[in-house]
């Protein structure tokens, strides 16, 4: 009973991530395991918080972080080959692979019961020595595309805040959505298996349907019968946890990387390191956000949409039908999110609860940039990308978050109605 | 189908120890929300304050209630820190801060920079000993048929309720005053309380801390009784357990919380037991396995937390011409 009590009133997280564990539940499970040391000559210092993925026939089974200690272990149904792969980009400042080649240990052979035990050689630098301008010229670029992935995601909770007035906390769960419809057409077995960029395409078109839908058959009603705002984001609350624990039940638990551009090796880009996804994710970013830009200034709809936004009664008053007005932010904006989740997944990978776990930083872009504000968000997006990327050459990088969060309330506390806000939106 | 095991399972629940903690809980969430229209998304965090506090007291040498005080001290204190920045802003605002500072905390305890005193995602265990020590009870076996404790978990039962009880009658006593008018005239109207020269920062503030200090003894009663606090426990979703309670049971009623509380319980537990019954009589074929259960309970919370917000915003037994919070 107190078993079952504490299951109840803890976690469906750290419950999930033993989903492998459960399956084999029992004396004699088979497990991969190791510890992660940093050795500078007669110097060992454990390394935590390097994420190592067990994976077979190109399915991963299984997934640890390292403790304090450096060691990790992962579970594993049974004997047979496993893949065993150490994601370099979690590695702290400083530590690399001895030979950076062995990210991969593609066959493990693990026996009936046996707890295995797997190396990875650590040692300090990068393979060639990083200097101080790489590290912050790749952070930064590394921040960029961060940020990218943010402003996208922010815009739509931001216009549809404008529009609205609700803010919405499922818009985490809508990124998460649009990363695994393309998983579902492209990774999945069940699904056609197309190429990412191709499955981009009915992901988006899904997503956006699915954000129209939202407004037709939830948030309009609410409106019509006129639910205060408090309850409005209360709804959002509930609405959150059924999409993103849907999302669970159908994609189960473990990170996933589509089957496209998941490896690359770095190129050196200006002198730092990076990945050219990352690069790619960039520019797409960048045209779409001025696609949206433009769309927003010089067409019809987009001049209604910020008109709506100003205010909405006058937008009505001269002839514009609001609730279509609405209805197009929604899907503008669930398309968005859709395709800053596909660009997060293709960049790291796709996971469950990955668009709760963007959410606080949309929330901190859109406030710093002024909520309601589609500019504000898409400069809050960049900045609290560069932001908390940089942030590392400074504090641990357990504390990313906690620095979106920082300069959240700083902005608060300064100008509350964000950087491009006006006044009076503030109560 | 064992239905009256089902039934006995979910009775345990509404009336033992979840049921008593979140009862506590969401005294100190409706006293916020209820009474004073903050959104407090960050419940969660004040639980984790109060637990770690009292937990980390113990663990470096002191007694377990002096713990309760320090636990509950820091929670007044993030309060303090949360309402700064945000309690002159609007609602929104302060449910977006507050979902973070608790995730926030969250990472902090888990982290290696704050594990010298934390233990990291270890967390700490058994420092609960002066509690059960107390223990008045013989050993045996409480209760009725099949719904019976042991003395241990009795205790733990015995003393929750008293707490649940005792909190409720406090902000029944609070809210009666001169000061419960106050903050119940903000909830109403905040600028309609600011014309009558009421500082309406001070008010929201003294909610915000004293709702906070309750949820924090929640958080303390929940680690008490599993002798163990980790940073996973500790995750946003519990905030909106304490919201369903609240909610369920009425925002803004002095007996909601409690009431609130053991329905949500059985019917949690209900669920629970329901689903699971059903995954071993097959009714789900090879549809759903085991570890579904978990993630489908926490989708159908999701909906019912929607559906009371949109239909039975003024509690389950509530009306809607009774709402109180939220018609601005």
């Amino acid at each position: 009973m107190v078993g079952r009590v504490l299951a109840a009133a803890a976690v469906a997280g750290s419950l999930l991530a033993l989903i492998p564990a459960s399956a084999s539940a029992g004396e004699g499970v088979a497990s991969i395991t190791g510890t992660l040391e940093n050795i500078e000559g007669a110097v060992r210092t454990p390394v935590p918080g390097v994420m190592i993925t067990v994976s077979l026939d190109g399915e991963p089974i299984g997934s640890a972080v390292s403790d304090e200690g450096g060691e990790w272990e992962v579970e594993v149904p049974g004997p047979g080959t496993y893949a065993v792969e150490l994601d370099v980009s979690t590695l702290p400042e400083g530590v690399a692979l001895t030979n950076p080649n062995r990210s991969v240990l593609p066959a493990v052979d693990v026996s009936e019961g046996q707890r295995k035990v797997v190396r990875f050689n650590l040692g300090p630098g990068t393979g060639s020595t990083v200097g101080t301008w790489a590290r912050v010229w790749g952070l930064f670029m590394i921040g960029l595309k961060l940020g990218a992935i943010i402003a996208l995601s922010s815009i739509g909770l931001s216009l549809i805040y404008g529009v609205t007035g609700l803010v919405n906390f499922a818009h985490g769960d809508l990124v998460t959505l649009g990363a695994m419809l393309a998983f579902l057409f492209s990774a999945s077995p069940v699904g056609p298996e197309w190429h990412v960029l191709l499955a981009t395409a009915p992901a988006l078109i899904i997503a956006g349907g699915l954000g129209g839908l939202q407004e037709v058959a939830l948030w309009r009603p609410l409106r019509q019968r006129r639910s205060g705002m408090i309850s409005l984001i209360v709804i959002s609350i509930g609405l959150s946890f059924v999409i993103r624990y849907l999302i669970l039940v159908v994609f189960a638990g473990l990170p996933r990387p589509y089957r496209d551009y998941a490896v690359q090796a770095p190129i050196d880009f200006l002198g730092a390191p990076i990945v050219p996804k990352s690069l790619v994710v960039i520019v797409i970013a960048a045209a779409v956000l001025i696609a949206v830009g433009l769309f927003l200034m010089r067409t019809q709809m987009g001049t209604a949409m910020r008109a709506v936004s100003d205010n909405s009664d006058l937008a009505e008053s001269s002839g514009i039908d609001v609730n279509r007005v609405i209805l197009v932010t929604w899907i503008v904006g669930a398309t968005l999110a859709a395709l800053g989740g596909i660009l997060l997944g293709v960049t790291e990978q796709v996971q469950w609860d990955m668009g709760a776990k963007l959410l606080l930083l949309i929330f901190s872009a859109v406030i710093l940039g002024g909520l309601g504000t589609a500019f504000g968000a898409m400069i809050g997006g960049f900045v609290i990308g560069v932001t908390v990327e940089m942030s590392t050459l400074i504090v641990p990088i357990e504390f990313k978050t906690a620095i979106a969060l920082g300069v959240l309330v700083v902005m608060l506390l300064v100008r509350p109605q964000g950087l491009l806000g006006v006044r009076e939106r503030v109560g | 189908m064992d239905w009256s095991g089902i039934l006995v399972e979910s009775t345990r629940s509404a009336i033992g120890v979840p049921a008593a903690a979140y009862a506590i809980s969401a005294v100190g969430l409706n006293l916020q929300f209820g009474y004073t229209g903050l959104l407090n998304f960050g419940h969660v965090g004040f639980m984790l304050v109060g637990a770690y506090g009292m937990a980390i007291t113990v663990d470096l040498g002191g007694s377990m209630w002096l713990g309760l005080m320090v636990g509950m001290l820091l929670a007044v204190l993030l309060g303090l820190l949360i309402g700064i920045p945000t309690l002159r802003l609007r609602a929104d605002y302060l449910a977006i801060v507050t979902i973070a500072v608790g995730e926030i905390l969250r990472l902090v305890v888990r982290s290696r920079f704050a594990a010298p005193l934390t233990k990291g995602i270890f967390g700490i265990q058994r420092f609960a000993g002066e509690f059960f020590d107390l223990n008045p009870l013989p050993e045996g076996r409480y209760g009725i048929g099949n719904l019976r404790f042991d003395q241990r978990t009795m205790w733990v039962v015995i003393v929750g309720w008293v707490v649940a009880v005792g909190t409720t009658l406090l902000v029944r006593r609070l809210i009666r005053s001169p000061w419960g008018r106050v903050v119940r005239a903000i909830r109403e109207d905040e600028d309609a309380a600011r014309s009558l020269g009421k500082n309406v920062f001070a008010y929201k503030m003294q909610s915000l801390m004293l709702g906070g200090a309750i949820g924090a003894l929640a958080g303390a009663y929940l680690a008490i009784d599993q002798q163990n606090v980790g940073p996973d426990t500790y995750i946003p979703l519990l905030t909106f357990y304490a919201f369903t309670v609240v909610i369920i049971g009425g925002p803004g009623t002095i007996w909601g919380p409690v009431v609130g509380s053991i329905v949500f319980w059985f019917l949690f537990e209900f669920l629970d037991e329901l689903m699971t019954e059903a995954l071993v009589a097959g009714w789900f074929g090879d549809v759903l396995g085991s570890t579904d259960v978990g993630p489908i309970r926490f989708a159908l919370f999701g909906i019912g937390l929607m559906w009371l917000m949109a239909y039975r915003p003024a509690g389950l037994f509530g009306s809607r011409e009774e709402l109180l919070i939220d018609e601005r």
